[in-house]
């Protein structure tokens, strides 16, 4: 009965943004098992909430996507269709298990858990609330990058192992593209660490808090730096995530289907469970860097809701926009993808370097928000206009449709 | 006792993987293990509670090397398993430089004042002071590394973008 009261305590704790959360369940236990209760602790809920996320998140994105192609989208399953995640893990589950006779089947079964693993493990250092990151690293930002690295070794072998000349296509372009989108993401971020000077990402979102007495909360994409560096941070989170328009790697026009081509039942929902976990946890990342963490956006309204409810609240906004472009812009082709990153994200990333460095060592707002805006968006049309020459367009001119 | 425990998987991990990275005939599943090899060495450092080495070494050498590894494997040879004999010409050789290597290694490390004292606990330095370290007293060196690295990448990069110039009075 005790370790059950301890529980609900935590648990009231967590969710009303109390200190310690963790103390009364812990100190309701025998002393031996206290470390690894903690360690449930922390990864029970990440377990529990980013699946259902997930499984919400499909049904969303295939109702928004209906929407967007006027259509209705699934509306059998359940209230107005938000079952269907249901019927869909059903299925994926007891689908049969295919596994091509070339394939390397060792590799090939690996492949999905350590895709998986290391998207799970970046949940780890990000600050869901105020008092709520699973591990308080003082390196977190490191750590993140380290642990997703990973994942790209895991869609080669993915797309090796299956001995099929679309999976291996496939896997190349996604590691091409991984790799490459990489340094912007990076650069990206760096920034933040710049001004404020360290790598803990709880620290990062503190430090975003508003101050008492002012009217807007200071989050970065506040600043000119900040706006450029988070709108340069999702776009390469969108193409580390592997998705539309950057979805080459699975080009279903071209490859099929790409790495996991040759993936079926659960594994293949391994992949796509591992897909937009990364791309909530960049999501996670973008928020906590960018948006201010789990800080409110007025400084009048920072205690009226519990602080992961802001989270929660930004990622979801942010799982829109995502749903948003996917319906909207068409795929980018290959040269594109690249120079996009090559020749327009990374000179921009150094020069919001740059403007980061400027807005630390300038003195006088009014002089720093005309220096930083002025070097940006100079940046920006000069890039914009040597890489992207115009065209021009004549009218247009429907020949059926009128 | 569970530090010991962790230790020893560790410990086995590495071996095992490194083991099997030199033993297997697949050129992909050599550099899986190696990668594998890789990952137990960050966990040693962490557990080590050296945070920086662990991670970098998990960044640079699973997220950076290991592609490397694997698009040149793939770009040579195709990763097609090699028939033939495992051992060269000269194992005999090869072994017998191991164990004198081996014994060298144990002899150093058993003789060396760091294991004869009783554990000091000294303050790991944190990521903070690395990057301090690096950015007042190891400043230059950082840079001439980074202005040489530079130069390899524009190297590399100026190497790859030799094409065959095709003649003017070709048409296409």
């Amino acid at each position: 009965m005790e370790p059950l009261k301890g529980l609900l305590s935590t648990l009231w704790k967590a969710l009303t943004d109390q200190p310690d959360p963790k103390a009364p369940f812990l100190e309701s236990i025998p002393e031996d098992y206290r470390s690894l209760a903690s360690a449930v602790l922390s990864v029970a809920p990440i377990l529990m909430v980013f699946p259902l996320l997930f499984a919400l998140t499909t049904v969303l994105e295939r109702k928004g996507l209906g929407r967007i192609q006027n259509r209705l989208g699934p509306n059998r399953v359940g209230p107005a269709g938000f079952l269907q995640f249901a019927a869909d893990g059903l299925k994926t589950l007891t689908k049969e298990d295919v596994v091509p006779r070339a394939a390397d089947r060792v590799v090939h079964f690996l492949a999905p858990i350590a895709l998986v693993i290391p998207v799970l493990l970046t949940f780890a250092v990000l600050p869901f609330g105020r008092n709520l990151a699973p591990i308080d690293l003082d390196a977190g930002l490191l750590f993140f990058f380290a642990v997703s690295s990973a994942t790209e070794l895991a869609v080669f072998m993915a797309g090796w192992a299956s001995r099929n000349k679309y999976s291996l296509l496939g896997a190349l372009r996604a590691v091409a593209q991984m790799v490459s989108y990489e340094i912007p993401l990076v650069l990206a971020a760096l920034s933040v660490v710049m001004i404020t000077g360290t790598l803990s990402l709880s620290a990062i979102a503190a430090a975003q808090s508003p101050t008492p007495g002012s009217f807007l909360a200071p989050w970065y994409v506040f600043t000119p730096w900040g706006l450029m560096g988070f709108l340069l941070f999702m776009i390469a989170a969108c193409a580390e995530a592997n998705r539309s328009p950057f979805d080459l790697p699975e080009g279903e026009s071209e490859i099929i289907a790409g790495y996991y081509l040759e993936y079926s039942g659960f594994k293949f929902a391994l992949f796509f469970l591992g897909e937009y976990l990364g791309l909530f946890a960049s999501s996670g990342l973008a928020i906590t860097l960018f948006l201010g963490g789990w800080n409110a956006p007025f400084a009048f309204m920072q205690g009226w809701l519990p602080s992961w409810v802001w989270f929660f609240a930004k990622l979801a906004t942010l799982i829109a926009v995502f749903i948003w472009i996917r319906g909207t812009l068409p795929r980018v082709r290959m040269d594109q993808l690249m120079g996009l990153a090559w020749k327009f994200m990374i000179p921009m990333t150094l020069l919001t370097l740059v403007a980061a460095g400027l807005w630390h060592r300038l003195p006088s707002a009014p002089l720093r928000w005309v220096a930083c805006t002025a070097l940006l968006a100079g940046a920006f049309l000069v890039l914009g206009r040597v890489l992207m020459p115009r065209t021009r367009h004549g009218r247009r001119v429907y020949r059926y449709a009128d | 006792m569970p530090t010991d425990v962790i230790l020893w998987i560790l410990g086995g991990l590495i071996l095992i993987s490194a083991v099997m990275s030199l033993a297997l005939r697949n050129l992909i599943h050599c550099a899986l293990f190696l990668m594998v090899c890789f990952l137990g060495l960050a966990g040693l450092y962490l557990h080590l509670n050296a945070v920086f080495s662990g991670l970098v070494q998990a960044l640079v050498y699973v997220g950076a090397v290991g592609i490397i590894l694997i698009f040149a494997i793939l770009l040579t040879e195709g990763g097609g398993t090699e028939t033939g004999s495992h051992l060269g010409s000269q194992w005999r050789t090869g072994i017998g430089l191991a164990v004198l290597l081996a014994f060298a290694l144990l002899g150093a490390v058993s003789n060396s004042p760091q294991t004869t004292q009783a554990a000091r606990h000294t303050e790991e330095p944190t990521v903070r002071e690395i990057g301090l370290k690096l950015m007042t007293d190891y400043l230059l060196p950082l840079q001439t590394i980074g202005l040489l690295l530079t130069a390899a990448a524009i190297g590399a990069v100026v190497l790859a973008m030799q094409e065959p110039k095709p003649r003017k009075d070709e048409t296409p």
